[in-house]
Formats: C-alpha cells, structure tokens, sequence
C-alpha cells in the first residue's frame, strides 16, 4: 500500500451536520430508511408464501402472527414504508427526466410523497377492513 | 512497494463501466414494482378473510402466481442493488465491505428462491 498523505491532506466534504435540516433533505434520508426497511419486510413477504406452500398449520401460524396488534403495526408501517418510497422513486424519475428541481417544485414533491403516502397507506386499510 | 500515489494509480483507467448498468437496472425494476407492488397489496387483501383453501387457490392460480413471482423478482433485483450503494456509501472497511455485499447478494439469492419455491408449490403441488 502507499503511505502518502494524499488521503490525509485532501480536503473532505462536510457531513451531514453541517447543513441545516431542510424538507427535501429529510425526504431523501426516508427513501434511503424505506428502501432498506423494504429489504426487511420482503423477508416477511417470504415467510407469508413459504408458510402457504408448505401447509394449512403454517399459514395459520404467520396468520396469527401477521394479524396480532404487534403484526398488524409493523404491516401498517410496511405498507406506510412502501408507499413512502413508492412516490418517492416516482419524484426520481421526475428528477431523472430534469424537472422538479426548483425550490418550490422540490417543496411541493417533498409534500405529495409525504402527503400522498399517508393517504395511500391508510386507504389501503380501510379497504382491507372493509373486504374482510 | 510502489511510490505512486492512489490517485495517480487510478488517473486515466476510466470507470469500472458498470456504473450506467446498475443505475438501468435500479430504474427499470422502480418503474416495474409500482404496477407489481399495488398488485401485491391487493393480493395480500384478497387472502385476509379467505380459509386455507381458498388462499392456496389463489396463489396458485395462473395470473395471481406469475404476478407474484414478476414482483418478487423485480423487487429482489431492485433491493440488492439498493442495498448495494446503501452498503458501499456507509462501510469503508474494504474487507467487511466486500463481505457486506456477498451476504446482500446470497440473501437476495436465498430470498427468491424461497418465493419461486412456495409459489411453484403452490401452483403445481399436491
Ligand atoms: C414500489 C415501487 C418502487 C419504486 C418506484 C422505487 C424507486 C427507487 C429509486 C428510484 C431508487 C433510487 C434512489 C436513488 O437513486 O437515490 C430506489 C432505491 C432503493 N429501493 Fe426502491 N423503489 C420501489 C420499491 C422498492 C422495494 C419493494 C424495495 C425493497 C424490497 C426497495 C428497496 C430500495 C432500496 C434498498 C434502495 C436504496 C436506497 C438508497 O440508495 O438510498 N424499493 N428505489
């Protein structure tokens, strides 16, 4: 390896606490919370299918778990995380076709994925509690 | 031991080339899972007041099960490469990080073939 300094003396760029908290900022940290918690609850999505092919005691068991008050809350917090980072990805795409980035376009998408995602989340509930 | 420093090592290789490729991937499989995901979520509600039999055969039918297994793949594919960036931006140890990918890569791996396995049981078992 090389011992030079050019690693030590190259000026970094300042971290996170320098900059002053703003909304499109806190957007993109929830993308990057919800994307990872994503990979988690696609276990859950997992052990769902895995329970229903291997058998009616298997399934009753993640039933039971899924439908416990605990279950339920870290399903609503799934489905809240899901939609979060689903309109999120869709402001992506807005940025990737270069538009959206002006102060109050950035604003604005900041509240529809906050806005839209509570919406979502909770009309997918109450339809789940009004089919069953 | 080489005087070079890392920079001067590096200058003028160009990238890795696969930069272009994995941000392809990560936007095709986003625009995929919208459409798979709402199809999931309607799934899942469909199966809530159903009895065993009636789950099976759901997940078991043609559309429901090739649905299912297009979002787990889009969304597997999508979320490995997701995590990849997650664990290249927060993990400088050059060996934890390369092992931090490979267990991303064989979860992911494991993952899918735990769904293709119980979807497939599903359509075509006893
Ligand atoms: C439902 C539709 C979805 C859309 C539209 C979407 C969109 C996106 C986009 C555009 C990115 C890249 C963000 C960037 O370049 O900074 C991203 C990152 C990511 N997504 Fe998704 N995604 C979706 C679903 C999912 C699902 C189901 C999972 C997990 C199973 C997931 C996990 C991740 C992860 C782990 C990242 C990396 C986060 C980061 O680098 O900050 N996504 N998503």
């Amino acid at each position: 390896m090389s011992t030079s300094t050019t690693k030590s003396s190259r000026p970094l760029s300042p971290h996170l606490q320098i900059y002053k908290l703003t909304w499109t900022m806190v957007m993109s940290i929830i993308h990057r919370v919800t994307g990872a918690g994503l990979y988690f609850g696609t276990l859950l999505l997992a052990w769902w299918l895995v329970s229903a092919a291997i058998g009616p005691g298997a399934f009753a068991t993640a039933k039971a778990v899924f439908g416990s008050f605990l279950g339920r809350l870290v399903l609503f917090g799934f489905t809240w995380a899901l939609f979060h980072h689903m309109i999120g990805g869709v402001r992506h795409f807005i940025w990737d076709l270069g538009r959206g980035f002006g102060e109050a376009e950035r604003f604005l998408l900041a509240k529809i994925t906050l806005g839209g995602s509570l919406a979502l989340t909770i009309l997918t509930w109450i339809v789940a509690y009004a089919a069953n | 031991m080489s005087m070079r420093t890392p920079l001067g090592k590096v200058r003028g290789l160009g990238s890795a080339k696969s930069g272009t490729e994995h941000f392809w991937q990560q936007r095709i499989t986003a625009l995929a899972n919208v459409p798979l995901m709402f199809f999931l979520v309607v799934v899942v509600i469909a199966t809530i007041g159903a009895d065993y039999a009636q789950a099976k055969a759901l997940l078991g039918s043609p559309f429901v099960a090739i649905g299912v297994l297009a979002a787990v793949v889009s969304g597997l594919v999508h979320m490995r490469l997701g995590m990849q960036v997650i664990i290249e931006d927060y993990i400088p140890n050059e060996a934890m990080k390369i092992g931090a990918l490979y267990l991303n890569t064989f979860a992911t791996v494991l993952i899918g073939i735990a769904c293709v396995w119980a979807v497939a049981k599903l359509s075509f078992g006893a």
